[in-house]
């Protein structure tokens, strides 16, 4: 009956809308050529605009889809809209640097929109198998787009480094998912969960290695110490306008899923997985904020900083209660705000001799350009956490949720790798403001202006915007861990 | 009406200090100089009021409560009784002569405002002292007039002779600000409360107890009032922590005359005046007070027959007068001390403010060994300090002499040992003080002029804005002693003080009044055979003085470098506290600190950053293999953790 397939197929609309809409995005390029970039891009944007509406205009309340397998809530809303707004920013952005860098196909904007499919399934994954299934899509697309500039040595090597990887630890990953189901006999979340709940003595060992596994695999995703290897490698080589993508969209989905796939079958014995996310995070913030100190490159710099942030937000997750996840939130939706904005700016750092990637080549931009200079200034305060930017309060919120959960250790150490990482955001800085200048940018592309200022009111507003958006955070929050 | 004149003068640094540069040298003038000058008129007013027989009991004006911590709770109040009322007068008073003054003396300064609002400022706080209703409050304002001490004197940063002395005065001041502090500490844990009126109605009750510190057992009121004497001391240059008084002298001249001479300096005579329920529950610490108040008096004085600025000779005649007021305190007289208190601000602020006019007559010499025969070129300058030095040696029917005498009657009464010291002292350092205030005018005014010809020709009377305040002091260095000695230490004088001021069991002043006939004359003789002395050695015969030094060269060195206590202090104290610095900078701050923090931690980062970038090999297995590990150890950690047989 048609009244029962609609019902069905309601909570998935975003989805379904995509993957219809990129498929006639594919038929337009194919017919069209190359001469349709343009074109098919700005349909993209409007189809993700769509997207981004349907699932705005969504009920609040928890619906779940397909026998099971799909879900809906505000956690998932929430971060959807993140995601959606991550792609919409990120196509129009790579639409220059694509036409000067020879990359001008139009599969480019229908590979991201595949891609963000991809990420919105994650979100709503509420089955072992259906979480595969939206990670393996996101995970086909982002190969592609990593080697998108097929011509370039770099990016086949970033493409093939992160395919190799991946598959690697999309392994680990099936395998941890293998042996949750042979221990506990279900894939589905809430059956998972539920079983679990009902258990006196704790996670058996068989099933906390499988979670082990697990976890090994979404680390990858989220590109979390000891699986982060392949990150700077990617974001360096990867053509710019898809690293900016990279930073933000991917990150915020895994995260998204990372958070659903332990807090609701897991919930019970988070006391066992704790451990392994306060190691990662640890070693996420220290490794992300030591090791970015030595680096040249700005797109490098940005992928350690990436990792420090990760190990951040996973700060929220290690607390395992509603104001870490709260804190997530509001982490992941600051984290695109100041992303989206950072590379805008390094998308504008154009020479006469094409794209300039080193962090010297900053040197005396605030005389050169001011405005953008200040603006730079500002999402590197806020990555390093200076208030009143938004990343301090997204800090605040993670570590307020540790100490609740007593993880003073951790807090602590978290604090003092922010410090260390204060030093190289800062000195991006200080090389724009007191050292000379060597070259002079050329002309940002149209429309640059309007995401750094977007993207720059809202962190140094933040203050401003908080009390709506750490609302939302908190009701996102408990539609995923109820009580 | 008492608000009004607390509060006006901050009003006035508040206005000029941070819109100073906004609104221009002549409205900063006038925002200041005007609300000192009502504020003046207020305190005069108010201290007729007290003449007429005003209020007898502390009158106490509520500001706002300051703060509550446990059993401590410090309220802003004024405290308004006859002490006040005299403070009020002398500090108001001086001050608008000395803003008005300074309208012309620093006319030729760049930056007149912030001048202008740092005297406020000072004002401001030392209203807030004489006006404590409680010891915490005594301290904002003893710290006020510090902080706007060391601005002024340090006003002209650009000097580093005026740096260095303004970081003196400051750090002396500490050493005596510490033991302030510990008083009140003292008092709080004695007594419970730093308020005035509850711990002096306690403190009878604690005559003879015992205060455990450490190992030591101290009787609780001595160890309070001994503590309480060193701020005093510190602030009050007396022997001992005086090195800071002379090299203040590098402030402006308006500065020496409303700070270091009339007001901040008695401060510390003003509080143990305001202490005095204390102080005389305690012989000791009585004792002591005389014995150093007479040690300065004498000290200073002889240091002074030498010094040849001009600003330092009346540096150190202050540091010696300032001495005479302690031992009055010392030996119980209360009144006779802030009478000579209130007499000595108004001939000493004219003693300086008319050598500030000869500075500026000279074109900035201060030394008086470049000066002479200009007496006839500035006569009314001339005059003026002609009156200042005879109020200063004390000759009869002017201001110091009503009360200087009576401090040496009332020291000579006291009949203890330490009574006579100070009595002996007193008279020897009275015919010193003659000497020198006329070796002063006689090196500065008359002789040959031993200036070059350019300065002699631009000798010039100041204008009137300088020359009015020095004619309304010159009243006050007149008739000041005569038409207020009844109130103060004559037959009004029960009446007059009423609770402000303890009365002592013996009362000293009744029995100075029937000293011997020669103990009343000797001072006025003895001063002006100073006067004699000075006109023989610099008039009559020139050469004198030199031969003397020669003859007696040790001695004169001993004085010329004021006793030594400079060196001493270098050698003995800041010379080893700059070793200790040094190290503590060198070897703990730099060496350790600095190595094992700061910067050994931004190495051992950077190492760890090199490390982990290596790490970036760029190969994939090695990738992998980081992957694989990280799962491995995971793995291991929890088999470890949960064991193999669950």
């Amino acid at each position: 009956m048609p009244s029962v397939l609609l019902d069905q197929i309601a909570p998935a609309a975003p989805e379904v809308l995509l993957a219809v809409g990129s498929l006639v995005l594919l038929m337009i390029g194919a017919f069209r050529g190359n001469g349709a970039t343009r074109l098919v891009a700005w349909l993209a944007v409007a189809l993700l605009s769509l997207a981004l509406y349907v699932v705005v205009d969504m009920p609040g309340e928890t619906r779940v889809t397909f026998s099971g397998m799909f879900v809906t809530d505000r956690f998932g809303i929430f971060m959807k809209v993140l995601v959606l707004i991550g792609a919409i920013f990120a196509i129009p952005l790579s639409l220059d640097f694509a036409r000067r860098e020879g990359m001008e196909r139009f599969e480019l904007p229908v590979v991201m929109t595949l891609a963000t499919v991809g990420m919105l399934m994650m979100i709503s994954a509420n089955d072992l198998i259906s979480l595969y299934v939206g990670l393996e899509l996101q995970s086909l697309s982002l190969y592609v787009l990593a080697s998108f500039k097929r011509d370039s040595e770099r990016a086949t090597e970033a493409g093939l480094k992160y395919f190799v990887l991946g598959a690697l630890s999309s392994g680990m990953l099936l395998y941890g998912a293998s042996l949750i189901y042979g221990f506990t006999g279900s894939t589905a979340f809430p059956a998972i969960g539920a079983m679990l709940a009902q258990g006196t003595g704790g996670a058996s060992i068989g099933l906390v290695i499988g979670i082990v596994f697990l976890v090994a695999g979404l680390a990858f995703k989220v590109s979390a110490v000891p699986f982060h290897m392949w990150t700077p490698d990617v974001y360096e080589g990867a053509p710019t306008p898809v690293t900016a993508f990279f930073a933000v969209a991917p990150k915020v989905a895994a995260m998204a899923l990372f958070v659903r796939a332990l807090v609701t079958p897991f919930g019970a014995i988070a006391g066992e997985w704790q451990q392994i996310i306060i190691f990662v995070a640890i070693a996420s913030m220290v490794l992300g904020s030591v090791a970015a100190i030595l680096q040249t490159n700005i797109k490098r710099l940005m992928a350690y900083s990436s990792i420090g942030h990760v190990g951040f937000a996973l700060v929220g997750l290690a607390a395992a209660n509603v104001q870490g996840v709260q804190g997530i939130l509001i982490y992941m939706a600051t984290y695109v705000a100041v992303n989206i904005g950072t590379f805008a700016v390094i998308l504008s750092m154009r020479g006469p001799d094409g794209m300039m990637e080193r962090i010297e080549d900053l040197a005396g931009l605030s005389r050169t350009r001011p405005l953008v200079a200040f603006v730079l200034a500002i999402f590197m305060f806020s990555l390093a956490g200076i208030p009143p930017m938004a990343g301090f309060f997204a800090k605040f919120y993670v570590f307020a949720a540790a100490i609740d959960a007593h993880l003073y250790a951790l807090s602590v150490i978290g604090v003092l790798a922010s410090v260390v990482g204060a030093y190289y955001y800062l000195r991006i800085v200080k090389i724009m403001y007191f050292d000379e200048p060597v070259v002079a940018f050329e002309p940002a592309p149209k429309g640059f202006a309007a995401v750094l200022a977007v993207s720059g009111v809202l962190t140094l507003g933040f203050v401003f915007v908080a009390s709506p958006l750490v609302a939302l955070a908190a009701t996102a929050a408990k539609s995923l861990i109820p009580g | 009406m008492y608000q009004a004149i607390v509060f006006l003068p901050l009003l006035g640094a508040l206005i000029a200090g941070l819109f100073g540069r906004v609104i221009g040298v002549r409205l900063s003038q006038i925002v200041t100089v005007v609300p000192m000058l009502v504020s003046a008129v207020l305190s005069v007013y108010g201290f007729f009021g007290v003449l007429e027989g005003g209020h007898h009991d502390a009158l106490v004006v509520p500001v706002a409560d300051w703060f509550q911590s446990g059993a401590l709770s410090v309220a802003w109040a004024l405290r308004i009784d006859t002490l006040t009322n005299v403070m009020l007068v002398v500090v108001t008073v001086v001050s608008a002569l000395v803003h008005v003054y300074s309208v012309g003396y620093m006319s030729h300064d760049p930056h007149p405002q912030r001048f202008m609002a740092y005297l406020s400022l000072f004002t401001f706080a030392m209203l807030m002292l004489v006006t404590a209703n409680n010891f915490v409050q005594m301290f904002f304002g003893w710290e006020g007039v510090g902080l706007a001490s060391y601005l002024l004197i340090g006003f002209w940063f650009k000097r580093p002779s005026a740096n260095a002395a303004s970081i003196k005065a400051f750090v002396v001041n500490r050493v005596g600000d510490f033991g302030f502090a510990l008083g009140i500490m003292a008092v709080f844990a004695t007594f419970g409360s730093v308020d005035f009126s509850t711990v002096f109605a306690a403190a009878p009750a604690q005559v003879g107890k015992t205060l455990h510190f450490l190992w030591m057992d101290a009787d609780v009121l001595t160890t309070i009032c001994l503590l309480l004497f060193i701020g005093a001391m510190g602030k009050s240059a007396q022997l001992g922590l005086h090195t800071w008084l002379p090299d203040a002298m590098e402030g402006p001249t308006p500065v020496s005359a409303l700070i270091h001479a009339a007001t901040m300096v008695t401060a510390g005579v003003f509080m143990v005046a305001r202490c005095s329920p204390l102080f005389s529950l305690s012989p000791v610490a009585l004792e002591v007070i005389t014995v150093v108040g007479a040690s300065t008096a004498i000290f200073a004085a002889t240091v002074g027959l030498v010094q040849n600025d001009i600003k330092r000779v009346i540096a150190y005649s202050t540091c010696s007068q300032l001495g005479y007021m302690f031992f009055a305190l010392g030996v119980g007289g209360y009144g006779a001390a802030i009478f000579h208190l209130f007499t000595h601000a108004f001939f000493k602020a004219l003693l300086f403010l008319g050598a500030g006019s000869v500075i500026h007559a000279m074109s900035d010499e201060q030394d008086m060994r470049n000066m002479g025969g200009i007496w006839r070129k500035i006569p009314f300058t001339y005059s003026m300090m002609w009156i200042g030095s005879l109020a200063l040696a004390g000759v009869p029917f002017f201001a110091g002499f009503y009360s200087k005498d009576m401090i040496i009657e009332a020291a000579f009464a006291h009949g203890t040992a330490a009574g006579q010291y100070a009595f002996s002292m007193g008279i020897l350092a009275a015919l010193l003080t003659a000497f020198y205030s006329w070796r002063l005018i006689f090196m500065t005014f008359h002789g040959a002029p031993r200036a070059d010809h350019h300065v002699m020709d631009h000798v010039h009377e100041s204008p009137l804005v300088m020359t009015l305040p020095l004619a309304v002091l010159a009243l006050g260095a007149i008739f000041a002693g005569f038409a207020f000695a009844p109130y103060f230490i004559g037959h009004e004088r029960e009446a007059f003080w009423g609770a402000s001021l303890v009365l002592p069991s013996v009362d000293v002043l009744e029995q100075a009044h029937h000293v011997p006939e020669w103990v009343s004359l000797s001072p006025t003789l003895i001063g002006l055979v100073g006067i004699l002395f000075a006109w023989l050695f610099y008039i009559r015969r020139p050469s004198m003085p030199v031969e003397l030094a020669e003859t007696n060269w040790p001695l004169y060195q001993f004085l010329l470098n004021k006793w030594y206590f400079d060196e001493l202090y270098a050698f003995a104290i800041t010379g080893p506290a700059n070793w200790l610095g040094r190290v503590f900078w060198k070897q703990g701050d730099g060496m350790i600190i600095d190595g094992f923090g700061p910067d050994g931690v931004a190495a051992a980062v950077r190492g760890l950053s090199a490390r982990a970038g290596r790490l970036q090999s760029g190969y994939l297995y090695h990738y992998a293999f980081a992957m694989l590990i990280g799962v491995a150890a995971l793995v291991s950690f929890f088999i470890y953790r949960i064991g193999p047989t669950h």
